[in-house]
């Protein structure tokens, strides 16, 4: 199989006031067509500028960006987007939000094969009936169902996700890595997940990377097999224990709280 | 009682409440007509000039409405250019408020002599400087607050600057616009009012008001603050209007 994102020796720096500030040196992920990596790291380490380089809203100092076999070079129709903040448009019903990205693509669904789409979307994550509501009248969970939906609704290549569950309650969460597993079986596509959860790196992701801190580059990666159907039961097992130990060593490292002799 | 007709009747009732706290002030106070009229003054300042209230009130009116909607213009642009550009922002805004402090009656003359005799276009011109500055200001702060995620989705995907401009940042600006165009309203008839009255051989209500001071006509003077009251309703709640139609997402019904 190829690789559907290919992220080869990325290195870039911000430009400050104090002079160049590294975020990323020396980073390579590749992910399959189909797969899902989940990106964990310290605070700070530059994860967020990850999604920004994938989706084509900057470029990296030096290395590549490869999405189907094209180097990224600016913004692409074929990404879809969701954030921690839902950042649905108020004055929209929550269809017509669903819908937006439609009507930026070119060649997007118009009419009623969009709002076909938009409602379809919104049952799969169990919003049928609230299509009509504004995002206001909706709970923070019910938000970020909406947020993925308007990520995929123009069925893109690449899901990036940046920590979209991180402001949810623990058990709403967990009901919305279920849906994400439901998702995927109905609406393939290859993503990038970035967490701070190792939880839901190891429920999602079928590869997680951990990356080191700021600078930040390829620490460790771990492959998780998902020819299983998931089920939140397998959180609590002996193996998933096993990998969450691993995990939380390789981010002790990462935060410089760990010596680096498990570094492979 | 249906709320719809209590959304009436409420604001008459405290109008009404008003009028005869009004009355009975100066009724039992005794105070003589050149101290203070009283509402039942009023009425007659009405009936014997109402031909003139029409006229003036008229010109007092779209003189006002013609300087707000070059505010609503100029005060976009503006604000637009600011919230866009941080370099525009940091070089507006100091000329912006200085200009702001200015008390616009001392420009009045000035304006008045480089423009002698277009009194209709000072007049707009005065109603126009008082009134752009919070439309300005609260443009430019809804741009320059917009999320950066709220741009990133759409321009993950491609979009212009333009249509990020229509899509995202004009309406997301709407509430903050009409919370600036309802304090723009108010300056806006200051604006027009001061020059009517300062500026000889005046039009509009406020010429009416400094021919009553001239007349020592007492009653007729409140009449008509009382006429430039109403057209401040007035044109106050056509703007509350716009804002159910433009924004009324931005309501919250209370959980």
């Amino acid at each position: 199989m190829t690789a559907l994102i290919e992220i080869k020796g990325v290195r870039h720096a911000f430009r400050t006031a104090a002079g160049p500030l590294r975020v990323l040196d020396g980073l390579d992920i590749s992910v399959e067509e189909g797969g899902f990596c989940a990106v964990v790291g310290p605070s700070g380490c530059g994860k967020s500028t990850l999604t920004r380089l994938i989706a084509g809203l900057m470029r990296p100092d030096e290395g590549e960006v490869w999405l189907h076999g094209e180097q990224v070079r600016g913004p692409r129709s074929t990404v879809g987007m969701a954030f921690q903040n839902p950042v649905l448009l108020e004055w929209r019903s929550i269809l017509k939000n669903v819908m937006l990205p439609l009507e930026i693509v070119p060649n997007g669904l118009r009419g009623k094969a969009a709002v076909d789409r938009a409602r379809h979307l919104l049952a799969l994550v169990g919003l049928e009936g609230f299509e009509d509501k504004r995002p206001s009248e909706l709970s923070g969970g019910m938000r970020q169902r909406a947020s993925l939906c308007r990520a995929l609704v123009h069925q893109p290549e690449v899901l990036i996700l940046d920590e979209p569950f991180g402001a949810l309650d623990a058990f709403t969460r967990e009901d919305l890595w279920q849906t994400m597993h439901e998702l995927k079986a109905k609406e393939p596509f290859t993503g990038v997940l970035i967490t701070h959860d190792l939880r839901e790196a190891i429920f999602l992701g079928d590869q997680v990377v951990v990356l080191s801190g700021r600078p930040a580059r390829t620490q460790y990666l771990m492959n998780i097999d998902r020819s299983a159907p998931a089920d939140l039961k397998e959180l609590y097992t002996a193996e998933a224990a096993e990998r969450l130990t691993i995990l939380r060593h390789q981010i002790e490292i990462a935060q410089g709280r760990a010596p680096e002799e498990a570094k492979s | 009682m249906t709320g719809r007709l209590k959304k009436v009747t409420v604001p008459l009732i405290a109008i009404l409440i008003f009028l005869l706290l009004w009355e009975a002030l100066v009724w039992l106070n005794g105070w003589p007509n050149y101290k203070m009229a009283s509402p039942s003054d009023l009425w007659p300042a009405y009936t014997r000039y109402w031909e003139l209230f029409l006229v003036m009130g008229w010109q007092t009116l779209w003189r006002t409405v013609a300087g707000l909607l070059l505010a609503v213009v100029v005060g976009t642009a503006i604000g637009m250019v600011m919230g866009f550009s941080r370099t525009m922002r940091d070089g507006l805004y100091p000329l912006l408020v200085g200009f702001n402090a200015i008390p616009k009656a001392t420009v009045v003359p000035i304006v008045a002599l480089i423009f002698v005799g277009a009194h209709d276009f000072n007049t707009v011109l005065i109603a126009f400087m008082i009134s752009f500055f919070p439309i300005a200001v609260s443009v430019s702060i809804g741009l320059s607050t917009l999320e950066p995620e709220y741009r990133d989705i759409l321009r993950a995907l491609g979009a212009s600057q333009t249509t990020i401009f229509w899509k995202i940042a004009l309406p997301k600006t709407l509430p903050e616009f009409f919370g600036a165009l309802k304090v723009s309203v108010t300056l806006a008839f200051i604006g027009t009012n001061l020059m009517e009255i300062v500026s000889p051989h005046g039009r509009g209500l406020g010429a009416l008001f400094d021919s009553g001071k001239t007349n020592s006509d007492y009653p007729l003077m409140f009449a008509v603050l009382i006429a430039l009251a109403l057209l401040g309703i007035i044109l106050y709640y056509i703007v509350v209007g716009l804002e159910k139609i433009f924004a009324s997402w931005a309501e919250r019904s209370p959980h």
